[in-house]
C-alpha cells in the first residue's frame, strides 16, 4: 500500500488516487504539421524507466487535484510531490 | 534421453539417481549466429524453432536469472484462443494447436489440460457483449458456446447464483478447448529440446549493453563478458523498455506488476477455469488441489516483483462474492510478475528500429498461452527477415498507422 502525500490533503492511501502517466509528455504542434510518427511518439512511446520517475497523479477520491510525484518504480518510494507547475527536486540516481 | 515408461522403470532400479541433466550449462562462446535475450517461454521457444525449423543451431539464450524465473514461471497458466479480432484469433489458435501437440513434440509432459474456460456475465449488458464476442469467435472459426444459467450451474456448482448475489448469474461463454498447462514444464521442455539441437542456454548472465558497428547492433555486453551475435533478439517482457533504452529507442510499453496467489490445497471443487467479467477475477484448481487465483493489474507502473495489497484485496473480494465457500480457505503464496503492457493488449513481433535487432514483447498479462506461436513466428522473422503470415499485423509501426488490434477493449478481459 502506498501512502501518497497529496499537496493539499496530506498523506492518503493509494486507492484514493489515480496514476496519470509519466511527465513530461509534450503535445507536438501545430496539428497540421505533425507527422504520424510524431503523433505516435506523443501518444504511445514512453520512457517507462526502472528506478526514479516523474509522473502525474490525481487525488480522485479526495480533492480531485492533479499533481506531480517523484516515485521509484522498483522500491515504490515517493521522494516528493508538488502541485503542477511548481518546482520539484531533480531526480537523481 | 527420451522420457518413456521404460526409462522410468529402468531408472527406478537405480533409485532414480541417474537421471541426466535436462540441459547443459555451457560457458558462453565468443560469437553466435543469433543471441536470444531472455530465457522465458518466448525466448526458449524461439531458440528451439530457430534450430528446428530453420537449421540455425549456433544460438545462445541469455538469461539474467534462472530459466523461466520471469513471468513464465509466475503466471496462472490459462490457455485459450477465444480472441475477438481475426488477427489475434489466428495467432492464438495457432498457439493452442501447437500446445495440443507439444508434449509429443518435445518429449516432455507439459500437462495440458483442456478442461474448458467459462467467462461469466453478471448483467444483461455483459451478456450482450459476450454474445457479440462469441459471434466474432465463431466467424474466426474458434469453438465457443453460449451457456444459460442452468448450464453454468452444472459447470460451477459452488457459484453464488442466488437472487441476492452481488454479481447475479446471467450466462457464460465456454471455450471447451481452453484450459491450463504446466508453466515450468513448458519452459523446461523447450529448454531441453533446444539444448538437444545445440542451443547454448546461459543462465545468471545479464545483458547490460549493446555492441555496435556503425548503425548495427553486433552483440551484447553481459555480466559474464562480451558476446557477439549476428542477430540480437529481445524477449524480455517487462524489461523491454530498459533494454531498448540502452539501444537508443523507446517502446509503447508500460511495465506493471501483475499478481496471483494460491490457496491451501483441497479436494477437487472446480473443474474448469472461471473468469468473471464484472470483477476481473479468475480461478482454476491446480493438480495439487490449490486454487490458483488472479485478477487485474496493480494500479501504477512497477518493476517490483511483489504487488501491492489494494489490488490483492480487490481480487479476493471478487472471488468471495462469486464463491463464498472459498472464504474458508487460507492463502498459501502470493507473488507478482512484471508485465509489458501496450495500449491495444496485442504483442509486438517486429524488427527493432535499429539494425540487427528484433523485438518480441507486449504480451502483457496474456502471453503464456502464446509461447509456442510466439516462438515460431519470432524465429521465422529472425531467420528470414520477413514476418510470419500469422504475425503480419503485430508490427511496431501500427502505433503510427493506427492499425491497432485492440483486444483489451474488444474481448474485455486481460488474460
Ligand atoms: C501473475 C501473472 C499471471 C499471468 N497469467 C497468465 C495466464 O493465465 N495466461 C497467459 O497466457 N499469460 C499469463 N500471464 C502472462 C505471461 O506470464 C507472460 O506474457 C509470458 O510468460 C511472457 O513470456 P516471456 O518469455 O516473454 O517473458 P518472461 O517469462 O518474463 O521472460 C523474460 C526473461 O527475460 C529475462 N531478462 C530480463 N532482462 C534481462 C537482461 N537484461 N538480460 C538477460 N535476461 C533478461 C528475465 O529474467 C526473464 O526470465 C501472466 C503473468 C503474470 C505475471
Ligand atoms: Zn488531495
Amino acid at each position: 500500500m502506498l501512502r501518497i502525500p497529496c499537496p493539499w490533503c496530506g498523506p492518503r492511501d493509494e486507492p484514493e488516487f489515480r496514476w496519470g502517466g509519466e511527465v513530461p509528455v509534450l503535445r507536438p504542434g501545430p496539428p497540421e504539421a505533425v507527422c504520424a510518427a510524431a503523433w505516435a511518439e506523443y501518444l504511445f512511446m514512453r520512457e517507462n524507466p526502472k528506478g526514479w520517475v516523474r509522473e502525474r497523479w490525481v487525488h480522485a477520491c479526495g480533492c480531485r487535484q492533479w499533481f506531480v510525484v517523484i516515485r521509484n518504480t522498483v522500491t515504490h518510494e515517493i521522494r516528493a510531490t508538488a502541485p503542477l507547475g511548481e518546482p520539484l527536486p531533480e531526480i537523481g540516481p | 534421453m527420451r522420457f518413456s515408461a521404460l526409462a522410468l522403470a529402468r531408472s527406478a532400479l537405480s533409485f532414480h539417481d541417474n537421471w541426466p541433466q535436462l540441459w547443459r550449462s555451457p560457458e558462453p562462446k565468443r560469437r553466435y549466429d543469433v543471441l536470444v535475450i531472455g530465457g522465458g517461454g518466448h525466448g526458449l521457444a524461439t531458440a528451439y524453432y530457430l534450430a528446428k525449423e530453420h537449421g540455425i543451431g549456433n544460438v545462445a539464450v541469455i538469461e539474467k536469472g534462472w530459466l523461466g524465473g520471469g513471468n513464465t514461471g509466475r503466471n496462472t497458466t490459462v490457455v485459450r484462443s477465444n480472441y475477438f479480432y481475426p488477427e489475434s484469433a489466428r495467432l492464438y489458435e495457432l498457439s493452442l494447436r501447437l500446445y495440443e501437440e507439444l508434449s509429443g513434440e518435445l518429449g516432455f509432459n507439459i500437462m495440458l489440460s483442456q478442461r474448458g474456460i467459462l467467462t461469466l456475465a453478471h448483467s444483461s449488458h455483459q451478456l450482450e457483449m459476450l454474445a457479440r464476442w462469441l459471434n466474432a469467435m465463431q466467424l474466426n472459426g474458434i469453438d465457443g458456446e453460449l451457456l444459460d444459467p442452468p448450464a453454468v450451474r452444472r459447470w460451477l456448482p459452488l457459484l453464488n447464483d442466488s437472487a441476492a448475489a452481488r454479481y447475479p448469474l446471467k450466462g457464460a461463454v465456454l471455450q471447451r478447448r481452453g484450459g491450463v498447462a504446466r508453466h515450468d514444464a513448458v519452459a523446461w521442455g523447450y529448454a531441453r529440446a533446444a539444448d538437444g539441437l545445440g542451443v547454448d542456454i546461459v543462465q545468471n548472465c545479464e545483458v547490460v549493453g549493446f555492441l555496435r558497428a556503425g548503425d548495427r547492433i553486433v552483440g551484447v555486453d553481459t555480466t559474464r563478458g562480451r558476446i557477439l551475435g549476428d542477430k540480437v533478439a529481445l524477449a524480455v517482457a517487462g524489461h523491454s523498455s530498459v533494454l531498448c533504452a540502452k539501444a537508443g529507442f523507446r517502446l509503447p510499453v508500460t511495465s506493471y506488476a501483475l499478481q496471483a496467489f494460491v490457496t491451501e490445497p483441497v479436494k477437487p471443487v472446480l473443474a474448469c477455469v472461471a473468469v468473471s467479467m464484472a470483477t476481473g477475477t479468475y480461478v482454476s484448481q491446480s493438480d495439487k488441489g490449490e486454487l490458483v487465483v488472479g485478477g487485474g493489474l496493480d494500479l501504477y507502473p512497477s518493476y517490483a516483483q511483489r504487488g501491492n495489497l489494494p489490488t490483492l484485496q480487490e481480487v479476493v473480494a471478487g472471488l468471495l462474492e462469486l464463491f463464498p465457500a472459498f472464504g474458508r480457505l487460507r492463502m498459501l503464496r502470493q507473488w507478482a510478475g512484471v508485465v509489458d503492457v501496450v495500449h491495444d493488449s496485442s504483442p509486438i513481433i517486429d524488427h527493432a528500429p535499429v539494425q540487427g535487432m528484433y523485438l518480441n514483447c507486449g504480451w502483457g498479462t496474456g502471453g503464456f498461452k502464446a509461447i509456442p506461436a510466439g516462438g515460431l513466428v519470432f524465429a521465422h522473422l529472425i531467420a528470414t527477415d520477413r514476418p510470419h503470415p500469422a504475425a503480419e499485423a503485430f508490427t511496431l509501426r501500427r502505433f503510427a498507422t493506427g492499425a491497432l488490434i485492440d483486444e483489451g477493449a474488444a474481448a474485455g478481459i486481460s488474460h
